[in-house]
């Protein structure tokens, strides 16, 4: 039997050296990606904090804007108005969107269920410019602009949102819990509102915070609802109301160095909002559901 | 041993009237929410069309193919933002699609496992910034750099290529509507993309592994063409998002009516000719025209979402289907 020789070495060599330099170079390939991703993360929270913090005074968000655009005024009116938008969406599409899930989730047969999820899913991918278009024509046109037209807006972005989230979470709800409910002689509908919607409450308000964070940075519903405004601070629904997201648009489109610090500065705020909402959301929503996926 | 009395009374139970009510009245009652959101996807379609209408009705198909938009002459064509509506997309997908199937496919098999969800968390939350705080990073912050430092460089070496003409001197322009989108799309396709690869069954991997493949060639060989329609999809996704985006792309892309080979020159997409015309157009025959353009839009996005969702429905255990 002959022995090694020993010059035999285990060091790859050409081809087998070739497909790990490959390999490496894709495995750096992908980590960059994921780098520049966090890194224009990074770029786009730190500008706008650097850039908004001369804005940043107690009097930005107790005033509101200063008509004659000069400095001073501050965003009250537009933090008070996306407030009352934003709320009202939020009420009329949480509800609906949690009885949708629980048609799809308990009651639906395969044939309805998945034409419904398939209309809620292009739902959510129409544009949203379009979205707004709609309500512009059925509540707008004849009438004036007004906040609750601008709400109706968000609600259709959020609907789809507001569904899928309630669905997920309802599907989590172990099986046992309602075939248990069921075997003790309970309703179906008392096993649904009182066993299985408590359950799954944590995850379904977590939904909607979420949906309300991306509602809350909607511009283009908004821009044929509640665009046209007078400026002061105002809680009449019947009418446009100022909100952020339009006055950072707005801003952004004048050249002026004082409206574009005061548009960086609610940047901040609503990034702020819109983050720290969807962050927390997330942290509950991956809590809620491993205490039901348990 | 007690034995059970023979006459022990088995009545049929009933059901009381409360909760056969209950039962109905909920079902009937979500079965209506259900409905309104198809009655409602429905009253758009209708509403968007009916509003869209005169202009369709005096154009007809020539809307699509006239590239001039001059209210002061009141001619009204399409073409021009379709133009500038497939190219901004298009630069931003070629961008965008490497980058998020090597982020996707860095979260799901290479990321060490410690940094895998703070990083995946991170590139999604790069996809909760507002697009109107984007657009403003655009305008002010991307397009100043893009305008003294990145155009003319790629205008100087790569110049002999018409599309990297002159810089732009304001920093608005396709190309930095292309970068804005490409910001925005990414999370998506990279979120999508990420449960797809995590899908493919787990054996197949480490069968590959154990023949002595290295984890490119593992990638390339079993999770990329095991993934190959649902990329696809992904990217649909994406592109239904980068037309329909009007906020940041209005900020950033500068407004021009004229189609040019120069991606730094400004430009106009469907989406953001229609956000920049909010505050009202000079005359009803524009009005009519930018609800034209609207209906364009709708029919676009119903398109590109639908055969998206219809691929996504394959791999998605959650959407039921296969």
């Amino acid at each position: 039997m002959s022995t090694l020789s020993p010059e035999f070495s285990l060091r790859p060599t050409g081809r087998l050296r070739r497909r790990r330099i490959v390999n490496k170079i894709m495995e750096g390939v992908g980590t960059l990606a994921a780098l520049l991703a966090v890194a224009v993360l990074g770029l786009v929270i730190v500008s706008v904090a650097v850039r908004a913090a001369p804005a940043i005074s107690l009097d930005f968000f107790t005033k509101p804007p200063n008509i004659f655009g000069g400095p001073g005024g501050g965003i009250s009116s537009a933090i008070v108005g996306s407030i009352l938008i934003v709320g009202m969406a939020t009420a009329l599409a949480l509800p609906l969107g949690v009885l949708i899930a629980i048609y799809l989730t308990e009651f639906a047969p395969r044939a309805v269920a998945v034409p419904v999820q398939l209309v809620l899913d292009i739902l959510n991918g129409l544009p949203t410019i379009v979205t707004g278009i709609f309500v512009y024509g059925i509540l707008v046109i004849g009438h004036t602009q007004s906040a609750y037209a601008g709400a109706v807006a968000l609600a259709i972005v959020m609907l789809p949102l507001v569904a899928r989230a309630a669905q997920e979470t309802l599907l989590l709800v172990p099986s046992a819990l309602r075939e248990g409910a069921l075997a003790l002689g309970v309703s179906r509908w008392r096993t649904v509102l009182g066993v299985i919607l408590p359950t799954t409450l944590g995850g379904i308000l977590t939904g909607g915070v979420l949906a309300m964070a991306r509602a809350a940075g909607e511009t283009a519903p908004l821009l044929f609802t509640s665009s046209i405004f007078n400026p002061a601070v105002s809680t009449d629904v019947s009418h446009a109301l100022p909100n952020i997201p339009v006055l950072i648009f707005t801003y952004s489109e004048q050249p002026d160095q004082v409206l574009h610090e005061q548009a960086w500065g609610a940047a901040l705020v609503l990034m702020a909002f819109v983050l720290v909402a969807s962050l927390s959301a997330k942290a509950l929503l991956a809590r809620s559901q491993r205490k039901l996926g348990r | 041993m007690a034995s059970i009395p023979s006459d022990y009374p088995v009545t049929h139970p009933r059901r009381g009237l409360g909760d056969r009510l209950g039962d109905h009245g909920l079902k009937a009652i979500t079965l209506a929410a259900a409905l309104a959101a198809v009655v409602l996807l429905g009253a758009i379609v209708w509403k968007v069309m009916e509003l869209a209408w005169p202009a369709i009705s005096y154009y007809g198909l020539s809307f699509l193919t006239s590239d001039t938009w001059d209210p002061v002459r009141k001619e009204f064509g399409a073409l021009s933002f379709i133009y500038g509506t497939v190219i901004s997309s298009f630069l931003a997908l070629l961008i965008a699609t490497p980058l998020a199937v090597a982020i996707a496919l860095w979260l799901s098999e290479l990321a060490p496992r410690g940094v895998r969800g703070v990083i995946g968390s991170l590139v999604e939350m790069l996809a909760a910034i507002p697009s109107v705080v984007l657009g403003l990073w655009g305008i002010l912050v991307l397009g100043p750099y893009l305008s003294h430092t990145l155009e003319p460089w790629l205008h100087d070496h790569l110049g002999f290529l018409p599309i990297f003409g002159p810089p732009s001197s304001t920093g608005t322009g396709m190309f930095t509507a292309a970068l804005i989108l490409t910001i925005m799309v990414v999370p998506i396709v990279a979120s999508i993309c990420r449960e797809l690869f995590l899908q493919v069954p787990s054996e197949l991997e480490e069968g590959a592994l154990a023949l002595g493949a290295t984890r490119w060639e593992m990638i390339r060989g079993v999770i990329l063409p095991a993934t190959r329609t649902g990329i696809a999809a992904a990217v649909i996704l994406g592109l239904g998002r980068a037309l329909g985006e009007a906020i940041a792309v209005t900020q950033v892309i500068g407004g021009g009516t004229k189609i040019t080979r120069n991606i730094f020159g400004p430009s106009d997409t469907i989406a953001s000719k229609i956000a920049s015309s909010y505050q009202g157009a000079a005359s009803g025959l524009e009005a009519a025209s930018l609800l034209y353009l609207a209906a364009i839009l709708l029919v676009i996005g119903l398109l590109t979402n639908f055969v998206a969702q219809i691929v996504v429905r394959r791999f998605d255990p959650l959407r039921g289907a296969r």
